[in-house]
């Protein structure tokens, strides 16, 4: 009898441990939903990945990535042929300069301005204000920067009121200095509205009761906001901030390349617009190399910050 | 109830007016273009701020000169191709994969998460991602402004973390009675999931509209062009005479200048993102809520 027991027990417990046929049978309809994507994916995300390749090659577009012969010096040909290229120096400290300009004034701001924000008590002032800054994020460069080549030419409305103050006209499309203040402030300002809503996301989160102990320990406002709306928003804040690291040879295409002209190119002149400039000429070995240098260093970045963050907070906050 | 300091009331006056200036700065902008649009060419020529049109100065020449131009109008065409098509299409895409990983019974899950993950933070760059569009055949053929923008990963995480917050209950009792993953996909997860789809939609749409890069790489025949890059060649390249070229020896051509056309033509596009808006703006807000759940 007892023997019989375990068969039936084990009878019972065999039809759990489904065969591969089986588990792929009953996955059936998702590995259909995944596929799809699956394949756009691979197409269009690892295919160029895969093209990256041409970095190492002596690239023959007849012959394709897979036909391609191996560069010179163990495949680094194209790569010394970048590092000693004039123009790479110049394009490389033109967009770490913006790009950390854009971070040193971009991350911060928002958050100043979510702070402001929460301190508004009038209901529809708030929303008002929260709307009309997100507004930039939905405009592309393209309709951005055609409006400000209009206010910011010597002529515009910018110039003119500076005038009013018996200052003379900024050439901001001529002058190098000037330019780089521009693009600076117009991403800044851009990225305004929408960089606040996760943070103001997160102060709605804050317990009022925190504010309400603190008052009555006699703590003022900028105590309050120091010891317990910062910290209780620092999570989202070092996300941001790795995130934006992630992007740090990104100093915006889409900006410059509607913005920038011939006479502030040595400043303006950054990785992407420079890559599409060897993309025009099919220089495509020298162009995915830098391509290439640009992803690396973009990994780099954020598994470094990452890890320093994880490091300083003991494990607390970090995206990986 | 806490009572506010001397301080804290001077502070309070303060943020009120920089909040009031920093809102007036995001409107101005358009208020000018939208000003200069309608000038004759005697307003938009004086120096001022234009905040508003000048009365008797006001004319709709430059409009009328931009809309007279065909091309501005098959432009238009691929721009709504594009919104209404790749939206919807991109939606279904990335909803179905985030909801087959936010089922528990998935099979390789870690596989494909970790497949989408990498596209992530490593990318093939501007060449090989052109010289692969070009392999493909997709050179001056418009399913190139479909097909890239299928799936994105950061809106797949979105997508699957509000599909795991459902109640599994809901899926298991679908199950019962008799319902297939399909099934209970668009008859029971859908309808429930609506503000994390039109959010998705939203961002997908917003993303199509602005889109001027692809038209200009991968057009290389000037045909089929989206709007924002038939923008982008007349304010860029500054190059208004391929439209005040059309309307030349004409009356009207006397009343306009090239910043009057420009805007004009900018405001083309800004008008109907203006309209909508007001309306869609809370499912954005709410999107970025959704994504900061789960990173």
């Amino acid at each position: 009898m007892k023997k019989s027991d375990t068969v039936v027990v084990s009878d019972a417990y065999l039809p759990k441990k489904k065969t591969f046929g089986k588990k792929l049978r009953a996955n059936l309809p998702l590995l259909i939903m995944i596929l799809p994507g699956f394949i756009a994916l691979l197409l269009f995300n690892y295919k160029p990945i895969y093209g990256l390749l041409i970095a190492f090659q002596d690239y023959r577009p007849r012959a394709g990535v897979f036909g391609s012969e191996w560069a010179d010096n163990f495949g680094m040909a194209n790569f010394m042929e970048l590092f000693s290229n004039y123009k790479f120096g110049p394009v490389l400290r033109n967009t770490f300069t913006i790009s950390f300009l854009r971070i040193i004034f971009g991350w911060p701001a928002p958050i100043i301005l979510a702070l402001l924000l929460n301190e508004i008590r009038c209901g529809w002032f708030k929303k008002l204000a929260q709307t009309l800054t997100y507004i930039p994020h939905f405009f592309s460069w393209v309709i951005m920067a055609g409006i400000f080549k209009m206010l910011f030419s010597t002529v515009g409305p910018f110039n003119m009121i500076m005038g009013m103050f018996g200052l003379e006209p900024i050439p901001f499309f001529s002058d190098n200095t000037a330019f780089l203040v521009l693009i600076i402030a117009t991403a800044v300002w851009q990225g305004l509205g929408s960089g606040a809503i996760v943070y103001i996301a997160a102060l709605a989160g804050v317990d009022e009761s925190l504010y309400e102990a603190a008052y009555i320990d006699g703590a003022g406002k900028m105590k309050q906001v120091f010891h317990i709306t910062i910290p209780s928003i620092m999570g989202t804040i070092t996300t941001v901030f790795i995130m934006s690291l992630s992007s740090v040879l990104n100093a915006g295409f889409d900006q410059l390349f509607n913005m920038y002209n011939y006479s502030v190119y040595e400043v303006a002149d950054i990785i992407d617009t420079y890559s599409y400039t060897l993309l025009m000429r099919s220089e495509w070995e020298l162009g995915t190399a830098l391509g290439f240098f640009k992803s690396v260093v973009g990994l780099v970045f954020v598994l470094t910050s990452n890890w320093i963050i994880k490091k300083i907070s003991k494990d607390e906050y970090g995206i990986l | 109830m806490i009572q506010r300091t001397k301080g804290e009331k001077v502070f309070n006056v303060f943020n009120y007016i920089i909040l009031s200036l920093l809102a007036l700065t995001t409107l101005y902008p358009f208020l000018y273009t939208f000003t200069i649009s309608i000038s004759t060419k005697l307003a938009a020529d004086t120096v001022g701020l234009h905040i508003l049109p000048e009365w008797g100065q006001i004319t709709l020449d430059p409009y009328k000169l931009v809309f007279r131009n065909p091309e501005i109008w098959t432009a238009y065409g691929w721009t709504l191709f594009r919104t209404i098509v790749g939206t919807t299409l991109s939606v279904f895409v990335t909803c179905f994969y985030g909801y087959a990983l936010s089922r528990p019974n998935l099979m390789w899950k870690k596989f494909f998460s970790t497949y989408l993950m990498i596209t992530m933070i490593f990318h093939g760059g501007q060449i090989p991602t052109f010289l692969n569009i070009k392999a493909l055949g997709l050179l001056n053929n418009v399913w190139v402004y479909i097909l890239p923008l299928l799936i994105s990963a950061y809106n797949t995480i979105v997508a699957k973390s509000f599909f795991v917050g459902i109640p599994e209950s809901l899926n298991e009792s679908a199950k019962i009675d008799g319902a297939g993953e399909f099934r209970t996909f668009f008859q029971i997860i859908m309808p429930l999931s609506k503000p994390v789809i039109m959010t998705l939609a939203l961002w997908a749409a917003v993303n199509h509209w602005n889109s001027w890069f692809d038209s200009m790489l991968y057009m290389t025949s000037g045909k089929k062009i989206v709007v924002q890059q038939y923008i982008q060649r007349i304010v860029n390249e500054n190059n208004t005479a391929a439209i005040t070229d059309f309307g030349a020896g004409e009356n009207a051509a006397q009343n306009l200048t090239s910043e009057t056309v420009k805007s004009a033509s900018i405001m083309v596009t800004v008008i109907p993102i203006l309209c909508f808006y007001p309306f869609v703006q809370r499912f954005f807000i709410k999107g970025v809520t959704l994504g900061a759940v789960k990173g």
